[in-house]
This record gives structure tokens, sequence and C-alpha cells, in this order.
């Protein structure tokens, strides 16, 4: 007798292997470690060249050597708000919970991250510019950054429904990642137009080593995010899911240290 | 069976909603009176120098505005959900997205228009030339709607909530910084004796989208929380 | 390396606090975030008693 259903191709990928809480938290428990190795190694690396090895600054002096955190962290800031944005996206379409759970472990980590950004390029600031904070566009958009991740997780935290929780501050989300160029544009032309002081961010002559310094640590910010989201993924999973059998023989394992 | 239009249901709505607010009044008025303070409070803070005044005027005026409107905004949905009727709202059979639309330009019927009327006023306060006045009042005019609009996005996602007047500008603020730049830089430029109309076009522009966008938006927010 | 002695390296030619200051502040909210972490752990670990 012909089979008459169609057979899926047999190298077709599952996009939604991993879809399932049990089959990821296993993958990322075994993931962490690598990504802690990566991290600490990557920054340890960085931290040398940076601190150590690279040259001083001809106008800057050595304050620039803040750049190894600042940089890093700003662009974690930004990718890691398209990210919560994208899996509360998908958490939307799929109703997938473990996308959900994903978006808010990486709320924390984004928020942090904008703020060392913002802690560190006020330090930077003041030796470079004289001033502790200057109403460039790009700083202005940054602090309305964090208060875009504070709003994510306010809204989070107030409702108590853990599933209309995260639709809620997933369509907040959602409406946040629309606005922010419309922000960034907004205020960038209200910055030129009101000509505060002209900050110009001179990357005249980077020294390669001061270049590869900052994507050593580019890198191991990366890591430390991975590892960091994914425990917090792995403890709320562990959390929520702790009616299920797995998560029990799982817990299990974990007290009596296996 | 004639179906009652949608023209019908949205012009009742706001109707409705203008009269239990006018029944009430505590919004309006609570609504205006801060507004008035908050813009007073300034100079004497700040100081009284014709020069220095006229240079905050712009600001002072929209950001008082724009914190008037948020602390509004809680009643919105809330005291609906209270009763029972949103659930009913969002149960009948015209597009929530209309109904929701109503109540926002209710609500800025009975807060943002008001704001609109008593701001000529404090902007004689400021001591504003006629011609920055007029600007003020159509800034305002097209702007107003818009916190309305963006606004009931906050309020939609913080229905049943507790204390989610504080709650709700936290979330609204960040959204609505570009409309307050343009509102801004539209009477700065009219102060300046510079051209303005760029920028009053872009907040048509905006209210034109937020009007659109925002109740699709909202009333996502509202199936949400009432699912 | 460019530093001739220890004490020009914690110096960092007078840009000690700014320096330090950013790498520590970052170090401490990053340590805050671990710790933040193995609590959570913590807690539900041994909330769950059969």
């Amino acid at each position: 007798m012909k089979n008459v259903m169609p057979t899926k191709s047999s190298r077709a990928i599952n996009w939604f292997a991993f879809a399932a809480p049990s089959r990821f938290y296993f993958l990322s428990k075994k993931c962490i470690p690598i990504f802690w190795f990566f991290a600490l190694s990557l920054s340890i690396a960085g931290l040398v060249l940076g601190l150590l090895f690279a040259p001083t600054d001809a106008t800057q002096g050595d304050s620039y050597r803040i750049i190894f955190i600042h940089v890093p962290a700003a662009w974690m800031s930004m990718v890691l708000y398209v990210a919560m944005a994208f899996w509360a996206i998908i958490g939307m379409i799929f109703n997938a919970r473990l996308a959900y759970r994903l978006s808010n472990s990486i709320a924390p980590t984004g928020a942090i991250m904008t703020f060392i950004a913002l802690w560190t390029g006020s330090l930077w600031g003041k030796p470079t510019w004289g001033t502790w904070w200057v109403w460039d566009a790009r700083l202005t958009s940054e602090l309305i950054l964090l208060f875009l991740y504070i709003g994510y997780l306010s809204l989070h935290s107030a409702i108590e429904d853990e599933r209309k929780a995260n639709r809620a501050s997933s369509l907040l989300a959602i409406i946040g990642i629309v606005n922010v160029p419309i922000i960034y544009f907004s205020v960038k032309w209200w910055n030129t137009l009101h000509q505060g002081a002209s900050v110009t961010l001179t990357k005249t002559s980077m020294d390669s080593s001061m270049l590869f310094a900052m994507l050593i640590m580019t890198f191991a910010f990366w890591s430390y995010t991975f590892a960091t989201v994914l425990t917090r993924v792995n403890n709320k999973t562990l959390t929520e899911e702790s009616h299920t059998d797995w998560v029990n023989q799982e817990l299990n394992k974990l007290r009596t240290g296996s | 069976m004639q179906s009652i239009s949608a023209t019908h249901i949205i012009t009742s709505i706001i109707k409705r909603d203008i009269k239990l607010a006018l029944r009430r009044g505590s919004d309006t008025s609570g609504v205006v009176f801060f507004f008035i303070l908050v813009v007073s409070l300034f100079p004497l803070a700040i100081g009284s120098e014709n020069k220095l005044l006229m240079q905050i005027a712009p600001g002072v005026i929209w950001v008082a505005a724009l914190l008037s409107v948020m602390l509004s905004l809680n009643r919105l949905f809330n005291d609906d959900y209270q009763d029972g009727v949103l659930e009913q709202l969002v149960l009948s059979s015209c597009p929530l997205e209309f109904i929701v639309f109503a109540k926002t330009v209710a609500h800025w019927c009975y807060t943002g228009l008001i704001l609109l009327i008593t701001s000529p006023i404090l902007a004689l306060q400021f001591n504003l030339s006629g011609e920055s006045i007029k600007v003020l009042f159509l800034a305002l005019l097209i702007g107003t709607p818009t916190l309305s609009f963006i606004g009931s996005i906050g309020a939609a996602l913080t229905v049943g909530l507790k204390s989610s007047g504080t709650l709700i500008s936290l979330l609204i603020l960040p959204l609505l910084i570009p409309v307050l730049i343009l509102g801004t830089l539209a009477v700065d430029a009219a102060i300046s004796d510079l051209p303005y109309s760029v920028y009053l076009y872009l907040l048509i522009a905006m209210g034109v989208l937020s009007s659109f966008f925002a109740p699709l938006a909202s009333s996502h927010a509202i199936r949400i929380i009432l699912d | 390396m460019i530093w001739s002695s220890f004490s020009d390296f914690i110096n960092m030619h007078g840009y000690a606090e700014y320096v330090w200051g950013s790498f520590g502040i970052t170090f401490l909210i990053f340590l805050i975030e671990q710790r933040n972490l193995k609590t959570q752990y913590k807690k539900m670990i041994e909330s769950e008693e059969i």
C-alpha cells in the first residue's frame, strides 16, 4: 500500500526541537560552564592586553581604558533589548512559555549592562569632556533605554498571573522596540538644534592593541551574558515546571549532589 | 434586524464617558489644578527674571501637561473594569478597537482639551508673545490627543492593578519623549522668530499614527489582561 | 608591559579614580548579579521539601 502521507525529509530542521523546557534545560546546563570558561578566560586576556600592554593614549591619557568596559556594555545593552523583544515576539506568535521565560531572563542583565554603560560613560566623560553628563543624543537615548528595561521589569512584577504578566510585558517590549528608533532620532534632532556641548568621540588613531582588547572584552561580555541568562532561565524552569516529573528527578539529583 | 453603525457606537461611548467624567468632576478639576500648580511652581523655584521665564516656558508647560495627563489615565479603563462594563465591551459585537478609540477621544475631551484652554493664561504668566502663545496652543491642540492615545496603552496594560498611576507614567513617559521634544521645539522656534511649521506637521503625523496604532495596541492589552 | 612600576599601574597616570571606579563598579555589579542568582537557586532547591 503506497504511503499517501508526505514524509518529512530527514534532513529538515526541526526548529522547535529545543522549545521543550526539558530539552532546553539540559542543553543549557551543559553550555553554562563552557560560557563561563570563555567569559573568564577572555576577560583575563582582554584586561591583560588592555590594561598592561595597550599604550597610553596621546590625548586622553589612561582614562580611555574605561572603553574596555564601556563599549562592550553599551553594545550589549542594545543587543539585549533587541533579543528581549525578539523572544517576546516569538512567545506571542507561538504561545511558547520558554520564549517568554528567555525574554524575562534577558531583561535584568540588559538593564545591568545599560546601567554599567551609563556609569562608566559618565566616569569616562568627566576627565575627557569635563562634565559628568552631557545631553548628547546617544547618552540620552541610553538613559531612556534603561527606563524601558525598568518599565518592562516593573510591569512584569506588578501583574500576578504569570501568563498575563508575560503577555503584557511582551507587548510592552514590542512597543518599545518600535519606538526606540523614533526616540533616538527625535533626541538626535533635539540635540543638534539645541547645540549642546559638541561631543566628538574621536576614534582617530586607535592602536591595534586597543581595538583588539576591546573586541576580546566584547566577546567576554557576550559569554558572561549567555552564562548568566541561561542560568536564570534554568532557575526559572525548575521553579515554574516544578510539577513535572523530570524536574522532580532533577531536583532530587541536585539535592543529593550527584 | 438593523445593526447599529460603528459611528453611532463611537459617538455614544464618547458622550457616555464625558457625562461620567462631568458627573465625577474630580478627574477634570484634579488635572487642571495639578497642571496650573506645577507650572506655577517653577518660577517660584527658579526665579522670575523675564528672559529666564521665556526660556523655560515651553518646557515647563509641556512637562506639566504630560504629567497631568499621565495622572488621569488610570481611570480610563479601571472604572469600567471594576463595574464589569469592560468585559461586556470586550464581548460586544463592536470591534474593541473602535470602543478604545472612542474612550480615548472622550479622555482627551475631559483632560487634554481643558489643559489646552488654560494654557494661554499660563503662557501669559511666562511673558510669552502673542505669536508664541498661538503656536503653543496649536502644538498642544495637536499634541495632547497623542498623549491620551499613547497613554491609553499604559492604562490598558495596567487594568486591574492597584496604584497604577506611577506605573503608567514609568511605562509611557519614555514613549512620549518625541512628542515632548517636538512640542517644545515648536514653541521655542516661535519665541525665537524661526519657522515652526515643520514641528507642527511632525506632531500631526505622530498624532495620526498614534490614533491608529494605539487603539490596536490598547485593545490587544485589554484582551490579554481580561482573558 | 608599559608600566614602569606597580604603583604607576595603580595610579593610571592620575586617572586612578575614573578607571578603577569603572572597573570596580562593573565587577561589583556582576558579583551582585551572580550572588542574586545563587540565592534564587538556593531558595528554589530548599523550598520543595518532599
